[in-house]
């Protein structure tokens, strides 16, 4: 009995004139293997586009289109469906606030109020100088300690407006390079939804979810 | 109150600082159940999955082993574990994934060797990084211990694992938008016929597609029997079930409990009753999609898959969303009807303008600008999306995400008429919520 050969499949040469670095490109090459068909690969890949130039932007759509084998507008049309896949200038640090139901009913309009306010960024927007971008976000999945917040896709549970503010602050001024959910729960959190048990010092270092070689980072540097 | 065994949260629970390590995992039997599945073999696994009474844990309560039993020829069949958890009030498949992952694991392996799959995905949600970084390492460990990969377990049976995290869109808990979203296209649903994914489903092959809790029963169903399963829950819904219970409870959290159990007991016992001293005015009892409940009509209903669909809402993906008398139930709607409104991919008209609508006309209710008409207007707009309001809900969809914005327009006209005509007559929330 013999599967598909995921290993052996890492044969797509790159694009001749990729914009990205050898280790992105690298990132690629192993991502679109992991695939029986490379037009699969396209929603890693618009993270790496991401990882590479902060924000997706039109050079970054045509560079996943040219490794997947598509067209610019069909990865178009795919990155305008994901709210996560962010085709306007991106803050280094996203705060997204959640205020589905669970998290309306124990406060969480007060907490975006308070994000904005501390933050002088209208949920939506982003600051002048590309630090803070504030959004609200439907249900993240922390029903259990409502109020969320995320931080580039880190979480933090049971916040209040104060640590909210506290948060914005917080970035403001220390500019951490990664963002890890346990360091901002400790900080910044208050009841969870579960035990989280053991902490991880694994993060984000942009506006991209920390997953395996897109947007993730060590907090010790390793 | 009496104590509920644990089951699929029970190594968490005594095993806390590492329950997610292989380490862990192997010292408490863990893989063994996989390994034995291997000689097994399909018809074998199958019939003992329909046997365990396994009903899927996505929130659509179909038999697993039924589901298996589907698959058509041709291979390769794909196996695909639905990670994209995103029901408002739902947070149980991130817990698993985070706490025990191995379980995953070792349940998506039992499951393609059921299926006679040698390629499975994991879609999980793309706000989940904490739960997919744990689920890779687990998938790494697995390939390094021989668990997948090449001739797993010294067999000649392959089994590879692509964990793959999605871009922020409910909709792809679906599972034709999620299919479709793993081929790396916009997550809108298929319509069925002709797609069935048993028949026709990623890259058009066959393709079953379970939820990560769903599989996480299968390691445990394997080592104490179908036996000692079903004797956990109730008769027609066997083993233990995630409940994320959520709102205004003195103790919010997943609760893994056998069906059978009452509202009472799972609000006011399990979960610590209403903060505050406050007192109960209403609660969801299986996610955002799901009719709400009142404490006058269901609170001693029996939890189980039926007598919640003869009241008339279901048990969906277990998430109870519990509000108490300060809640301003427009506003509750309106944030719910909010959700689907965001999340409708578009395609089908009813859905696309028909949540709009309700949220425009709930928001305007809340604002105090309710027009006398109203709550016919609602209703009628509801009806065009779901046709007759019946339950379940008549389809003029391709699936069922218009027909679940309607589920809070009919309960809050049901239960609290009053409280949305004193919104419309007095301009504006009576209770002094609305801003």
């Amino acid at each position: 009995m013999s599967g598909f050969d995921h290993r052996a499949a890492a044969t797509y040469a790159a694009p001749s004139m990729s914009r990205w670095s050898q280790a992105t490109q690298e990132t690629a090459r192993e991502i679109i293997a992991r695939y029986p068909e490379k037009r699969s690969a396209v929603m890693p890949l618009l993270y790496l586009a991401m990882a590479e130039d902060g924000w997706l932007t039109d050079e970054g759509m045509a560079e996943v289109a040219e490794w997947t084998g598509i067209t610019p507008a069909q990865v178009q049309s795919v990155a305008s469906f994901y709210t996560m896949y962010k085709r306007e200038p991106t803050g280094r640090y996203l705060i997204s606030c959640c205020t589905s139901i669970s998290c309306m009913l124990l406060g969480s309009d007060d907490v975006l109020h308070a994000l904005e306010d501390e933050s002088g960024v209208p949920h939506g927007e982003t600051d002048a100088e590309g630090v803070i971008s504030v959004e609200h976000a439907e249900c993240l999945g922390a029903c259990g300690g409502a109020p969320a917040v995320q931080v580039n896709y880190e979480l933090i549970e049971g916040v209040t407006p104060e640590k909210a503010r506290e948060l914005v602050n917080w970035l403001r001024a220390g500019r951490p390079d990664v963002v890890t959910a346990d360091e901002m729960q400790s900080l910044f959190g208050g009841r969870t939804s579960f035990d989280w048990a053991v902490a991880e010092n694994t993060g984000a270092i942009g506006p991209v979810p920390a997953f395996e070689k897109y947007g993730t980072a060590r907090s010790d540097g390793r | 109150m009496t104590a509920h065994p644990r089951v699929i949260t029970k190594r968490m629970f005594d095993h806390p600082t590492d329950s997610h390590t292989i380490e862990r995992y192997q010292a408490d039997g863990g893989y063994e159940q996989a390994r034995g599945a291997m000689t097994l073999g399909r018809d074998a696994l199958v019939e003992l999955v329909k046997n365990s009474g396994l009903l899927g844990r996505g929130g659509a309560a179909f038999s697993a082993g039924m589901k298996w039993s589907f698959l058509a020829p041709p291979k390769p069949a794909y196996l695909v574990i639905n990670g994209d958890e995103s029901e408002p009030g739902t947070f149980k498949d991130r817990q698993l994934l985070e706490r025990d992952p191995h379980s995953v694991v070792e349940g998506i392996i039992i499951t393609a060797v059921a299926n006679e799959v040698h390629h499975a995905f994991v879609y999980i949600r793309g706000e989940y990084p904490k739960p997919a970084r744990r689920l890779q390492r687990a998938v790494d460990e697995a390939y390094a211990k021989g668990f997948l990969g090449k001739g797993i377990f010294g067999t000649d049976y392959d089994l590879e694992v692509t964990v793959h995290l999605g871009g922020g869109a409910y909709i792809c808990g679906e599972e034709t938008a999620l299919i479709n979203s793993l081929e790396g296209r916009r997550g809108e649903p298929r319509l069925k016929p002709p797609y069935f994914p048993a028949a026709k489903g990623l890259y058009m092959q066959p393709t079953i597609v379970n939820n990560v809790e769903t599989v996480a029963n299968l390691p445990h169903i394997l080592s104490m029997g179908v036996d000692a399963y079903k004797a956990l829950g109730h008769e027609a819904d066997t083993g233990t079930f995630l409940f994320s219970v959520s709102g205004h409870v003195v103790k919010p959290g997943n609760y893994e409990l056998p069906h059978g159990i009452t509202w009472r007991e799972l609000i006011f016992d399990i979960a610590g009753g209403i903060r505050d001293g406050k007192k109960l005015k209403t609660w969801i009892p299986g996610g955002a999609s799901a009719p709400w409940f009142v404490p006058e009509d269901h609170l001693d209903l029996e939890i189980t898959k039926d007598a919640t669909g003869r009241a008339g809402s279901m048990l969906g993906s277990g998430a109870v969303v519990v509000m108490d008398e300060t809640t301003c139930v427009v506003q509750a709607a309106e944030r719910i009807v909010r959700f689907f409104s965001h999340e409708s991919c578009g395609q089908c008209t009813p859905c696309r303008e028909g949540t709009t609508w309700l949220e425009m006309i709930l928001k305007r209710i809340e604002s105090g600008h309710g027009r006398p008409n109203d709550v016919d207007v609602l209703l009628d707009v509801s009806d065009n999306i779901s046709v007759g309001l019946a339950w379940p809900p008549k389809m003029t969809t391709i699936c069922p995400l218009g027909p679940s914005a309607v589920s809070p327009i009919i309960s809050i006209t049901k239960y609290f008429k009053d409280e949305v005509m004193a919104h419309i007559h007095g301009g504006g929330c009576p209770i002094g919520k609305s801003h």
